[in-house]
């Protein structure tokens, strides 16, 4: 039944020869013996500090909401700062490669990669920067604060939330392996038939792509069920559907976007393995074949995943700028149902990915429509938050800033995602660097959230705030890195580059391409300052501490537990009565967070099984694109296996008692009260409840405080 | 809405905390989680369903035979009695449940089970009748999705055969705790759900494939 391979194939090894490590690119020689480095560092020093059983109990075994989205949002940035690289040695590429009498290093005729280099690093980008650190970064910033804005305890399924997680990172483990062993594909990262089928990508890389990206479906489908479910049947008595926090909201649209949409790219991937590995006909030119098939279920996933990302931002932009405008969100019901809408008309505009592939002029019209349409929801949005923040008391600390940067970003890029619309100018920059560039500006817009949002509820979760002075270089130099890189782009694209070149024939694009590397420069110096920031503020995070309300003026559920949240979240579940609880409170005195009277709280017991779970998934993925059908069947045994025994397992569920309770909760005040030193922060360290207690009426007035009050809230 | 909805509550007698609260109706939200991962599975038949409606152009037949030519109504006849007949006595199955009579339960699965193996050997001659014939998924681009449909349906029906024999033995060992509970309402719904998916099956790639 199996297809016939070109090359050597062994039952113990599969396809696994040891001229499939690339000993010869001195590229990899050097990243391999960097990352090698520093992995012998990590353990090294988790070794010597005697933390690997730290790291079993408290990390890679834990069912806690809290921490597994740390964990998502540290692979989301290690994979970030792996897909930042791979834009880097792209940029330098064409900045290198311009006009007949441009030099060749390394093995390259023009610049210093050979166009097969350049198509895994354009791949990888692609893929990575999509899957594995936009969607783990958003998953897992809603995996810790959904189930504190519905007052909620866990997600609904804890386990299956630590297996998405290991499932994701089981597949961005792969990407990595990619590397050194083997190599990836190099035809784009949302792939092309028949070019992907096997007779025309004989390699393993294409099988490399495909196993890693279905590896993060199926985490991404296993999340989605999770979180909809969460915020479906967790919420907290009194929150009803329309007393939720924006940021919940656009959770549940986004994941309703992720629960109906992955399937349809797990079949799209599905049907490409069968051609590969059993030598059907779905996508092949011939036997019956249909190459169009293949891009239109891609892309029936591939828009929707588009606002599955977006919308979280928005969700993102929604928390913050009514925080910093000490205002409620301006319009709050049209923006619950522009998020649905936007949700709902993703599913109708696939299409514009390719309206060069000639279908009828009424098909190419009705997408044209359907795409325009998304800017009406969009739109209402954009107004929205301009009206929050209009008459409002705008402070701008280093949240509001990305928040206000994404706002701006969001302008540049859905203006000229309308510009795409049309089908007319799409025939003339189909596959130009204009689109490139729009879509760059709409994923900056999720960038800017992303690190306003770490901004925001770093305090939250870690129980101190990040300094501002090396944040606020980070910002501006990102700034000024997508200014000179992005801009160029735009005009380049007028030009009518095309994306993708390992060679650009032209030199009077030098310029921009130069430009462009200059932009590049800026955002690794950014780099640094985000480095420098995260440094900063870990070393000085006993001045920084900060108490429940980390900024003050917060409105959501989330607010009102102590920083950093204890593992059951609340020690009293709250019973909501308004939207906007917390500022509700607030305005009316009603700080107190119930101390003394204790219940004890029954929680989930960490378990491995999901980590094992995940590293089982990783050897079938592995197994899977490199042959080894022996090692694919036992993965395969393993996991039934374990899910089985699992599912016998009776004690997985524990109870804190009450006095452990009392004792965390009491803890957290004595922190609160001790750490609340002078305000080593521009702008202060703003405690709004401190200052309610001095008799000021709610929230209003109290952020230009530069002198807390001692007093912690809950005393 | 939000300084509206503000000014109706009476901050004096508000309720601010769910003291005692007893927490989320596990069952339910176990089963809730099941229907949206019902829902997935949808998408995916939904998915190579439209593939289906896709490859099945005479020019994605590339010479080979049409549905018509080799389809053998007697065997999906046989699969939807035994498929249905199984999900009967798994409802009855359920009714034990709800009478809390054990053996009721594991008798009544262990039929469906049966049933469901039945399922599976008539599915297995069927395409082991195709195969024998030289209608294999890589002769075409239809039959590439014709053997798709079939199999991956098959391969539900074989994880439902393996799940009802781990009830059988969590019911035995365990009785009727929560665990147990939720898991036999949520294979109660994958059962039926493979029944409703063979009604597609049955209509689009059988009946159809037989007109066509």
């Amino acid at each position: 039944m199996l297809v016939h391979l070109q090359g050597p194939w062994t039952p113990l090894l599969g396809r696994l020869t040891l001229q499939q490590i690339p000993f010869h690119v001195p590229i990899l020689v050097v990243t391999f013996i960097v990352v090698a480095i520093l992995a012998a560092m990590v353990l090294a020093a988790t070794t010597y500090f005697g933390k690997w059983g730290y790291l079993w109990r408290e990390w890679l075994t834990t069912v806690d909401h809290k921490k597994i989205g740390v964990m998502y949002i540290l692979l989301g940035l290690v994979m970030l700062l792996r897909g930042f690289a791979d834009a880097l040695m792209i940029r330098t590429q064409q900045a290198m490669a311009v006009g007949p009498g441009s030099p060749g290093e390394m093995g390259a005729v023009h610049g210093y990669l050979t166009p097969f280099h350049l198509g895994q690093i354009f791949t990888a980008h692609g893929l990575i920067m999509v899957v594995f650190a936009a969607t783990p970064l958003l998953v897992g910033l809603m995996n810790i604060i959904v189930p504190l804005q519905i007052g909620a305890r866990d997600m609904a399924y804890p386990y299956l939330n630590a297996l998405g997680l290991w499932l994701t990172t089981a597949g961005a483990a792969l990407v990595m392996m990619s590397l050194f062993v083997g190599n990836f594909a190099h035809g784009g990262w949302y792939g092309f038939v028949p070019y992907f089928e096997l007779p025309y990508s004989p390699g393993v890389g294409v099988d490399y792509w495909m196993w890693t990206f279905q590896l993060s479906a199926i985490g991404t489908s296993l999340g989605s069920i999770n979180l909809i479910a969460t915020i479906v049947k967790m919420r907290a008595p009194g929150m009803t559907w329309m007393r939720m926090p924006m940021f919940t909201w656009a959770s549940l649209s986004t994941n309703l976007i992720a629960l109906t949409s992955f399937p349809v790219l797990m079949v799209a991937l599905a049907l490409l393995g069968l051609d590969r590995y059993v030598g059907t006909h779905f996508y092949t030119a011939g036997m019956g074949g249909n190459l169009m098939l293949y891009n239109d279920l891609f892309w029936v996933w591939g828009h929707p995943e588009v606002y599955f990302l977006i919308l979280p931002a928005f969700g993102i932009m929604s928390e913050i700028i009514p925080t910093f405008s000490e205002k409620t969100l301006f319009g709050y019901v049209t923006m619950v149902i522009a998020s649905f809408a936007i949700g709902g008309v993703s599913w109708g505009v696939w299409l514009h990915h390719f309206f060069t592939m000639a279908a009828a002029p009424s098909v190419n019209s009705f997408y044209s429509v359907t795409t325009m349409l998304v800017g009406i929801p969009t739109g209402v949005k954009v107004f929205n938050w301009v009206f929050t923040m209009y008459r409002g008391r705008v402070r701008y600390e280093l949240p509001m800033l990305w928040a206000l940067l994404a706002l701006f970003l969001l302008l540049v890029g859905g203006m000229t995602g309308m510009m795409n619309a049309f089908a007319s100018n799409d025939y003339m920059w189909h596959n130009g660097l204009f689109v490139v560039a729009h879509f760059h500006m709409m994923v900056l817009v999720i960038a800017a959230s992303i690190f306003g949002a770490v901004e925001y509820w770093f305090p939250k979760v870690f129980g101190f705030k990040l300094e501002q002075k090396w944040g606020k270089w980070f910002f501006w130099f990102m700034i000024i890195g997508t200014g000179w890189t992005f801009v160029p782009m735009f005009f380049l694209g007028f030009a009518g580059m095309t994306r993708r070149l390992d060679y650009i024939p032209y030199t009077q694009w030098s310029p921009y391409l130069h430009i462009m590397l200059v932009g590049m420069v800026f955002y690794v110096v950014a780099v640094l300052f985000f480095v420098a920031h995260l440094y900063v503020s870990l070393r000085d995070r006993v001045k920084n501490r900060v108490g429940a309300d980390a900024w003050g003026t917060g409105r959501s559920l989330e607010w009102m537990t102590h920083s950093p949240v204890p593992a059951y979240n609340y020690a009293f579940i709250p019973h909501v009565n308004v939207l906007d609880e917390w500022a509700w409170r607030k305005e009316n005195g009603l700080t107190e967070l119930h101390p003394g009277d204790y219940e004890g709280i029954h929680m989930p017991k960490n378990t491995g099984v999901p980590l094992f779970l995940g590293m089982l998934f990783m050897g079938l993925g592995f197994a899977l694109i490199w042959r080894i059908w022996w090692l694919a069947l036992l993965c395969v045994a393993l996991i039934v296996a374990l899910i089985i025994i699992r599912s016998f397992d009776r004690d997985t569920d524990m109870t804190i008692p009450a006095h452990t309770v009392e004792q965390v909760e009491s803890g957290a005040r004595d922190e609160t009260s001790v750490a609340m030193p002078t305000a080593g922060v521009r702008g202060g360290t703003v405690i709004a409840h401190s200052i309610l207690q001095s008799g000021t009426s709610g929230i209003s007035g109290s952020t230009t405080s530069t002198s807390p009050s001692l007093a912690p809230m809950d005393r | 809405m939000s300084a509206s909805a503000a000014q109706k509550v009476d901050p004096a007698h508000a309720t601010l905390w769910a003291r005692h609260y007893a927490g989320h109706d596990m069952i339910g939200t176990r089963t809730f989680g099941f229907w949206l991962y019902m829902l997935t599975d949808a998408m995916v038949y939904a998915a190579l369903f439209a593939t289906l409606g896709v490859l099945s152009h005479v020019v994605n037949l590339a010479g080979g035979p049409s549905s018509s030519a080799f389809i053998n109504p007697v065997y999906a006849y046989g699969q939807t009695i035994t498929l249905f007949l199984s999900v009967l006595i798994y409802g009855y199955s359920m009714v034990a449940l709800k009478n809390g009579n054990r053996g009721g339960v594991i008798g009544g699965m262990f039929v469906a089970m049966l049933l469901g193996v039945v399922y599976l050997v008539i599915s297995g001659i069927d395409i082991g009748n195709m195969f024998a014939h030289g209608i294999f998924p890589q002769v075409s681009g239809f039959l590439s999705i014709f053997f798709t449909i079939i199999i991956y349906h098959a391969l539900h029906i074989i994880v439902g055969v393996v799940w009802m024999l781990v009830m059988m033995i969590q019911v035995a060992r365990e009785g009727f705790s929560a665990n147990v509970v939720y898991r036999l309402i949520n294979l109660r719904l994958f059962w039926h759900f493979q029944a409703v998916i063979w009604v597609f099956v049955f209509a689009f790639v059988y009946l159809q494939g037989i007109v066509a």
